[in-house]
């Protein structure tokens, strides 16, 4: 039985890594998102020039051959920031994602496996938070807690618990009356075995569809709470701090407006294609959560 | 019906009874003393007992809330911080601009998304659809303040069309308020008719491949026919709710628009709010906002069971 239950959990695996493979645009996506990765990992070091590398005789410079993108208010060069402020995104969208991830798994787990009264009070309180538009409730926690990164990534995390939590409830609630799990139940296997052997295993298709979706709008809400001067703290570079500096000079300096915008839409549409893509793949039925939550941000 | 309704507004109460407690407990996760933090460097004894007595905060945690509750209930979300006016009040007064710029936002977005949505469904795999298509997977991945500030370099900067930023309100005089609205609605109607239009889209097509419509055309009835009373009539039902919660969501979901737009709406007294920590109108806001957000979704969910009978024996 645990045999069956993991080669679907590799069948999985194996069906998305196909749907990239035949897929143009998801590939194109993954390309993106592969690139985003290395300038993530290594942008220190590509940049051309340190981030806060200060040169007031270059303020305000259009792209040129030394400066690509051209140089801020202060003649820091934007590529080189741009670059760096990768890593920021990358970061933020995996860690508040990981903690929506590991807190909204677990409760629907629980509330789907255990239904009755449990069920019922972890899915009301999910629906207290659905009540609250995803960026208001993000602002506020920030407000009270102190503007900063760790908080952003807490802040996001916990907005975006409770679609984790549905999309495993309703997979435990099917799932759970399978007859492998009623087997398993009969030969004495612990509820916590059953849960992480049999159960997590076979809701793991909504679950990587949810996560690569929930990664792209993650990183849309970092770029908002950043542009709101709640999110990445100056003078460490992230897109959306650049654009909420930037927005004074933009109709002189366009291309303070135009890069680091460009760079959170590339981003984000690439994990969008790659979501899309495992979503046909693996829960076609799966169509519209997430632009239900997105418009609300 | 009514078993139905009863059940939903019960539900409803509840959820809201949660959101209170959560915006209720925003207050008490401020580090430190949230009255002594709000003053500052205005900070002064007197001013000081008052507005925490006024907030209720030299009570018990558990009295702190019925209280807030009680107030609540009656209208009272207590006073600002900063400039010692009633919370209600200051919410209220910016909710019309929000509004205007939602409802605008929404009306811009249905007159793109009806007919690309339609068009896109009725002639699948052409042009247009996979225009469509593109439009869509370009809205949702946009972030919408990027497209307000290529919206103010382009029609504020180049070509100087539009201002770029400020509020007229609509009855004081209606041509200035529409130049004002514009940029901002055509950004946020922008980024809602690409969701609208996928939506539109699939509906249409699921709707396109029932029976009913085949025998419809099977009975030599003309398409525009067949689109009109059949098809359009029954696919626009699950749009409704789709549009009347965009509506919703707009109203507290524009903060970065509003900021970026200088629009003195709900979104943007979030924003100053935050930035004076004035917490209890951060609080009002945030519980105006996801009340509306409720009583939206309820209404919403009894109409639907209205237009559509199945979903209330679901």
């Amino acid at each position: 039985m645990s045999e069956q239950t993991v080669g679907r959990s590799e069948g999985s695996l194996r069906r998305a890594l196909s749907a990239l493979r035949h897929d143009p645009l998801a590939l194109t996506g993954s390309a993106v998102l592969v690139l985003l990765v290395v300038v993530g990992v290594a942008g220190s070091w590509l940049a051309p020039y340190g981030v806060n590398d200060v040169d007031v005789d270059r303020m305000l410079q259009p792209p040129s051959g030394a400066h690509p993108f051209g140089t801020d208010e202060l003649g820091r060069d934007v590529l080189s920031r741009v670059m760096v402020a990768a890593r920021v995104s990358l970061q933020v969208g995996l860690v508040s994602v990981g903690i929506a991830l590991v807190v909204g798994v677990t409760l629907g787990l629980f509330a789907g496996y255990y239904r009755g009264w449990l069920d019922n009070v972890l899915m009301r309180c999910m629906d207290v938070l659905f009540a609250f538009p995803v960026l208001l409730l993000a602002v506020a926690i920030v407000a009270v807690l102190g503007p900063g990164l760790l908080t952003a990534m807490i802040a996001i995390g916990v907005v975006y618990t409770p679609i984790f939590a549905r999309v495993t409830r309703a997979g435990v609630l099917s799932v759970r009356e399978q007859v492998f799990v009623r087997a398993a139940v009969s030969i004495g296997a612990s509820d916590l075995r059953i849960m992480r052997r049999h159960v997590l295993p076979n809701i793991a298709a909504p679950l990587i569809v949810q996560t690569s979706l929930s990664l792209a709008f993650a990183i849309l809400s970092e770029a908002a709470l950043s542009f709101l001067g709640l999110g990445v703290q100056p003078p460490a570079p992230a897109w959306g701090r650049m654009l909420f500096d930037g927005r004074g000079f933009v109709t002189d300096a366009w291309w303070l407006g135009v890069f680091p915008g460009a760079a959170i839409f590339l981003t984000v549409l690439a994990f969008n294609l790659v979501g899309d893509a495992l979503r046909d793949v693996l829960d076609p039925r799966q169509l519209t959560v997430n632009e239900a939550r997105r418009s609300t941000g | 019906m009514a078993r139905f309704v009863i059940r939903r507004l019960l539900q409803s109460g509840i959820v809201l009874l949660g959101v209170t407690l959560v915006v209720f407990l925003l207050l008490q996760l401020v580090p430190g003393d949230p009255v002594r933090v709000a003053l500052g460097t205005r900070f002064d004894p007197q001013t000081y007992e008052a507005l925490r007595a006024r907030a209720g905060l030299d009570q018990p945690l558990v009295v702190q809330y019925f209280d807030y509750l009680r107030r609540a209930l009656t209208g009272d979300l207590g006073v600002s911080f900063r400039s010692g006016r009633p919370v209600t009040s200051i919410v209220l007064e910016r909710l019309p601009a929000t509004l205007s710029l939602a409802l605008t936002a929404v009306l811009f977005a249905l007159l793109i998304a009806l007919p690309l949505g339609i068009l896109s469904a009725m002639r699948s795999g052409s042009f247009v659809d996979h225009a469509a298509r593109v439009f869509s997977q370009f809205g949702v991945s946009v972030p919408d303040f990027w497209m307000g500030i290529m919206g103010i370099l382009l029609f504020a900067g180049v070509l100087g069309w539009l201002p770029p930023s400020g509020y007229v309100a609509l009855t004081e005089d209606p041509a200035r308020w529409a130049s004002h609205v514009a940029l901002p609605a055509a950004t946020v109607g922008l980024v809602t008719a690409s969701i609208l239009t996928r939506f539109i889209r699939s509906s249409m097509l699921e709707v396109l491949s029932e029976d009913y419509v085949r025998t419809a055309e099977a009975k030599g009835l003309r398409t525009r026919v067949v689109v009109l009373r059949h098809v359009l009539r029954n696919a626009l039902i699950p749009v409704v709710t789709v549009v009347a919660v965009q509506v919703a969501s707009l109203l507290g979901g524009v903060i970065v628009i509003e900021v970026l737009f200088a629009w003195p709406g709900i979104g943007r007294l979030t924003y100053d709010a935050v930035q004076a920590r004035d917490y209890p109108v951060l609080q009002g806001a945030v519980l105006l906002v996801a009340a509306l957000f409720l009583l939206v979704n309820l209404l919403v969910d009894i109409l639907y069971a209205r237009l559509d009978p199945r979903i209330t024996v679901r």
